[in-house]
C-alpha cells in the first residue's frame, strides 16, 4: 500500500483505472457509491443517479483529484473519523479515490522530505488541487502558536490555501475556530473563511463531520469542477439542510413528553428524549441523525445516550453551555393530548363577585354622595351684563391703560 | 314671492324622503340575496371529512398554521402539565388555531371518535350578515374571507356563529379576527387546494367542489349501510347548507356539531331587519318619539326664555 501511495503523486489517473491497478474488487466500489448514495441521497450531481452501478460508472470516470491535507490546531479527529469506515475498506478507497499529495497523519515520509512533497505537490498542481484543512489558524501575536516547518501557520494557509482550486475546511475547527476558539481563546484561533474570505471555501462542520460528505464534495469538485449548493454557514446543502431532531430516533419520546431528568434514570437507560439534557439537536443543522458513524448503527451521540452538542453550529458547540436547555422552534403537538369536544370555561370565582361587588357599591354611593354636594348647591342666578362693579372696573382700568 | 316651507323643513324632507326610497331598496335586495333555503352555487367548494377514516394525526393542524403564519399556542388552559412551551397544544380553536382535531371519548365505554373543527364556509354565513362594515364576505368558490381595512372589531362575528369559529386577537395591541378562509390567499389563489387536505394522509378530510362531494358523500353512505350517524351529510341542509360536509360514525351532537336548523342563518337576520326597517317604520317612530320630546322640551324653553326676558330686561342667550 505504501508503495500505491508514493506512485500516486507521479501521475494523475482515473479512478477506475486506479482501482484496478490495485486489486480493488468491482463489488467493494460498488458498495462504496451505494453509501455515498445514502450519505448523500441528493443535491450532490454525482449521486444523483438512480442505481450504484450508474454512480459507480460515473465516478469511475473522474481522474483522480490530487488533495493536500493540511493539520493546523487540531486533535486529528477528523481524520480518524475518515479512517474508521470499515466496510468497505474505505482507507484504502480514500487512498485510491482521491490522490492525497500530503497528509502529515498518513504520510511515509518526514522532516525534509515531507516538506519537499508539500512543495512539489503545490508547484505541480497550482490552481488545480484541493487544499483541506483540518484545526483552527492561530492568529494573536502573528500566529507564533503554531509552526510549520519555521513558518506560521497563517503564512502557510495563504500559500498552499492560496494556490488552490478549492479549500475544504473540515471540521468545526477550520470552519470557525472550534475548540481552540472558545472562551478565552488563548492563541486567538479562527476558521479558514475568515483568513481567505475570497476563496471557494466550503466548511464541512463537525466534530468530527461524516467521512462521506468530504467525499462527496471531493468527488463532485473532481468530476465537473463544481461545488454543491451551500447554504449561508457555508455549508453543504445536501448534508446540513435538515436538523437533527426531525429525524432523530427518539424523537416519538420528545412528542410523548418522555424526557430523560438526570444520566442514568429509568428513563435514560429506556432510552428517552435527551431534550431536557442540553441536547442540541433541535438547533442543529447535519445529517448525524440518519448517517450514524462508523458505520455502525445508531453510533452517534444521541445513539448512545448523550445529548447532541450542536457541533455542526457556530453559535452552539464550545460557546453555549454544554447542558443549556435550547429554544424549540419546530412544531410539535404530544400524542395523547387532545383537544376536548367542549372546551371547559372558566368559572367565577365567588371572591371575585365579592370584589366587583365592593367595587360597584363604592361607585354608586360616591355618586350619590356627590349629588347630594351638587344638589346643596344655591343656583347661580346672576344674570351676565347685570352685575354692575366689575365690568366698569375693567373699563376704567382699561382706560388707565390707554 | 312666498314659500311654505323653510330651507330647515325641505331639507328634511328630502332626507326622510331619500331614507324611506334607501331603505326600501336595502329590504329588497336583502330579501333576494338571504332565501331560507340558499342553493349552493356551482362553482362552490369545500371539504368532506370523514371521522371514521381520521387517525388524528394532526398534520393538517401543523400544515395549517404553517401556511397561515400561525405561531404555536404553547399554553394549554385546560392542562398544565403540557403547558411547557415545547408543544402546540390548542384547547379550541382559538386566535392562533385556524383548525383544530379534537377528541371524544365515551365516558362508559371504549369508544372515541377525532372531529376536525375549522370555519364550516355556509352557503349563508351568520358573521357575514352580521358584519356593520362588511369585513367578512362571501369570496369566490364561497369561502367566508375576513378582509382586516373594513374591520371595526366589533367582533358581531364572534357572537353571530353557530359553530363558535371566528376568533378575535385578545392579547394583540392591533387584534385581528381569526377563522379559516379555506387558504382562500395562501393557496386557493394559486390552484392549491387548502393546506390541511392536501397534507391529510388518510384522506379522511378531501377538497373539491361542493356538489361533487356531497355525490361522494351519499356514495359513501350508501356503500356502505349503518357506518354513519343517521346515514346523513351534515351540513347538507344544516344552518341552510354549509360548504364544508361531515360524515360521522358517532352522533353529531357529541361531536360538538350543533343541532340546528335548515333555514339559513342569514335568512333570519333579513326577517328581523325587514321588520324594524319595513319602510324604515322603526326609524321614523324612534325619530318620532324624539322628535314630541324636544318638541316638548323646546316649548317649555321658550315660554321660559320669555319670562326671563320680561324680569331682566334682556334678549334671551342661546
Amino acid at each position: 500500500m505504501l508503495g500505491i501511495l508514493s506512485n500516486s503523486a507521479k501521475s494523475l489517473e482515473s479512478i477506475d483505472d486506479r482501482l484496478m491497478q490495485c486489486g480493488v474488487s468491482r463489488r467493494a466500489f460498488l458498495q462504496f457509491c451505494s453509501s455515498l448514495m445514502v450519505a448523500a441521497p441528493f443535491g450532490l450531481a454525482i449521486t444523483d443517479k438512480k442505481t450504484p452501478e450508474e454512480v459507480g460508472a460515473g465516478i469511475g470516470k473522474v481522474i483522480r483529484p490530487p488533495v493536500v491535507w493540511l493539520h493546523f490546531q487540531d486533535c486529528t479527529g477528523c481524520t480518524e473519523t475518515l479512517l474508521r469506515p470499515s466496510h468497505p475498506d474505505l482507507s484504502d478507497l480514500i487512498l485510491n479515490v482521491i490522490s492525497l499529495e500530503y497528509h502529515e497523519t498518513l504520510m511515509a515520509g518526514s522532516g525534509k522530505q515531507a516538506e519537499q512533497s508539500l512543495r512539489d505537490a503545490v508547484t505541480k498542481y497550482h490552481g488545480k488541487y484541493v487544499c483541506v484543512v483540518e484545526g483552527s489558524i492561530p492568529t494573536r501575536d502573528n500566529g507564533v502558536y503554531m509552526k510549520l516547518a519555521g513558518r506560521p501557520a497563517m503564512e502557510v494557509l495563504q500559500d498552499v490555501g492560496g494556490k488552490a482550486a478549492a479549500i475544504i475546511a473540515i471540521g468545526s475547527c477550520a470552519a470557525w475556530g472550534g475548540i481552540p476558539s472558545a472562551d478565552p481563546a488563548p492563541t486567538g484561533a479562527v476558521g479558514v473563511a475568515d483568513l481567505l474570505p475570497s476563496k471557494a471555501i466550503i466548511n464541512l462542520p463537525g466534530c468530527p463531520p461524516n467521512p462521506y460528505t468530504l467525499l462527496g464534495v471531493v468527488l463532485q469538485f473532481a468530476a465537473d469542477g463544481t461545488l454543491p449548493e451551500l447554504d449561508h454557514e457555508r455549508r453543504p446543502k445536501f448534508a446540513y439542510d435538515r436538523d437533527i431532531h426531525e429525524h432523530c430516533p427518539r424523537r416519538p419520546h420528545f412528542d410523548a413528553g418522555r424526557f430523560v431528568k438526570q444520566f442514568g434514570d429509568q428513563g435514560h437507560r429506556e432510552g428517552w428524549c435527551l431534550y431536557e439534557m442540553g441536547c442540541k439537536g433541535p438547533d442543529t443543522h447535519a445529517g448525524c441523525s440518519t448517517r450514524h458513524f462508523n458505520e455502525i448503527p445508531d453510533v452517534w451521540p444521541i445513539g448512545i445516550g448523550a445529548p447532541c452538542i450542536g457541533c455542526t453550529e457556530k453559535s452552539i458547540a464550545f460557546r453555549m453551555p454544554m447542558f443549556q436547555v435550547v429554544q424549540i422552534h419546530t412544531r410539535a403537538t404530544p400524542p395523547e393530548a387532545y383537544a376536548p369536544i367542549v372546551a371547559p370555561q372558566g368559572k367565577t370565582s365567588l371572591i371575585a363577585a365579592g370584589l366587583a361587588g365592593v367595587g360597584a357599591g363604592a361607585l354608586i354611593g360616591a355618586g350619590w354622595v356627590a349629588s347630594r354636594k351638587f344638589s346643596n348647591k344655591a343656583d347661580d342666578d346672576r344674570v351676565p351684563g347685570i352685575e354692575e362693579d366689575k365690568p366698569e372696573h375693567d373699563a376704567s382700568q382699561s382706560e388707565i391703560g390707554k | 314671492m312666498k314659500l311654505a316651507v323653510n330651507r330647515r323643513q325641505l331639507l328634511k324632507g328630502i332626507m326622510g324622503a331619500g331614507g324611506a326610497v334607501a331603505g326600501g331598496l336595502v329590504c329588497s335586495v336583502a330579501a333576494e340575496e338571504h332565501p331560507a333555503y340558499p342553493v349552493a352555487s356551482p362553482d362552490a367548494v369545500g371539504m368532506l371529512y370523514d371521522n371514521t377514516k381520521c387517525t388524528g394525526c394532526r398534520a393538517c393542524m401543523t400544515a395549517c398554521s404553517e401556511a397561515n403564519g400561525l405561531p404555536a399556542e404553547t399554553l394549554c388552559p385546560i392542562d398544565p402539565a403540557i403547558s411547557t412551551g415545547l408543544w402546540d397544544v390548542p384547547a379550541d380553536l382559538d386566535s392562533k388555531t385556524k383548525n383544530i382535531i379534537k377528541l371524544y371519548r365515551e365516558k362508559d365505554g371504549d369508544n372515541f371518535s377525532f372531529v376536525k373543527r375549522q370555519c364550516m364556509h355556509c352557503l349563508d354565513p351568520a358573521c357575514v350578515t352580521g358584519c356593520p362594515f362588511g369585513a367578512l364576505k362571501k369570496n369566490t368558490w364561497g369561502a367566508v374571507t375576513w378582509n382586516s381595512s373594513f374591520c371595526i372589531g366589533c367582533r358581531y362575528c364572534e357572537v353571530a356563529c353557530p359553530f363558535d369559529v371566528p376568533k378575535f386577537q385578545w392579547d394583540q395591541w392591533n387584534p385581528k379576527i381569526v377563522k379559516c378562509e379555506l387558504c382562500f390567499d395562501q393557496r386557493l389563489k394559486n390552484n392549491q387546494e387548502p393546506a390541511c387536505t392536501a397534507v391529510c394522509p388518510t384522506r379522511a378530510v378531501i377538497f373539491g367542489n361542493r356538489n361533487h362531494l356531497l355525490a361522494e358523500a351519499k356514495q359513501r353512505i350508501a356503500d356502505t349501510p349503518g357506518k354513519y350517524f343517521e346515514g346523513r351529510v351534515y351540513g347538507e341542509h344544516e344552518a341552510g347548507g354549509t360548504q364544508v360536509l361531515y360524515l360521522s360514525g358517532v352522533a353529531f351532537d357529541k361531536i360538538g356539531l350543533p343541532k340546528l336548523g335548515n333555514t339559513s342563518l342569514g335568512h333570519y337576520a333579513t326577517k328581523v331587519s325587514s321588520v324594524i326597517y319595513k319602510w324604515l317604520s322603526g326609524p321614523i317612530v324612534v325619530a318620532g318619539i324624539l322628535g314630541s320630546v324636544i318638541k316638548r322640551n323646546w316649548k317649555r324653553h321658550e315660554a321660559e326664555a320669555v319670562e326671563a326676558e320680561k324680569e331682566t330686561g334682556l334678549p334671551e342667550q342661546l
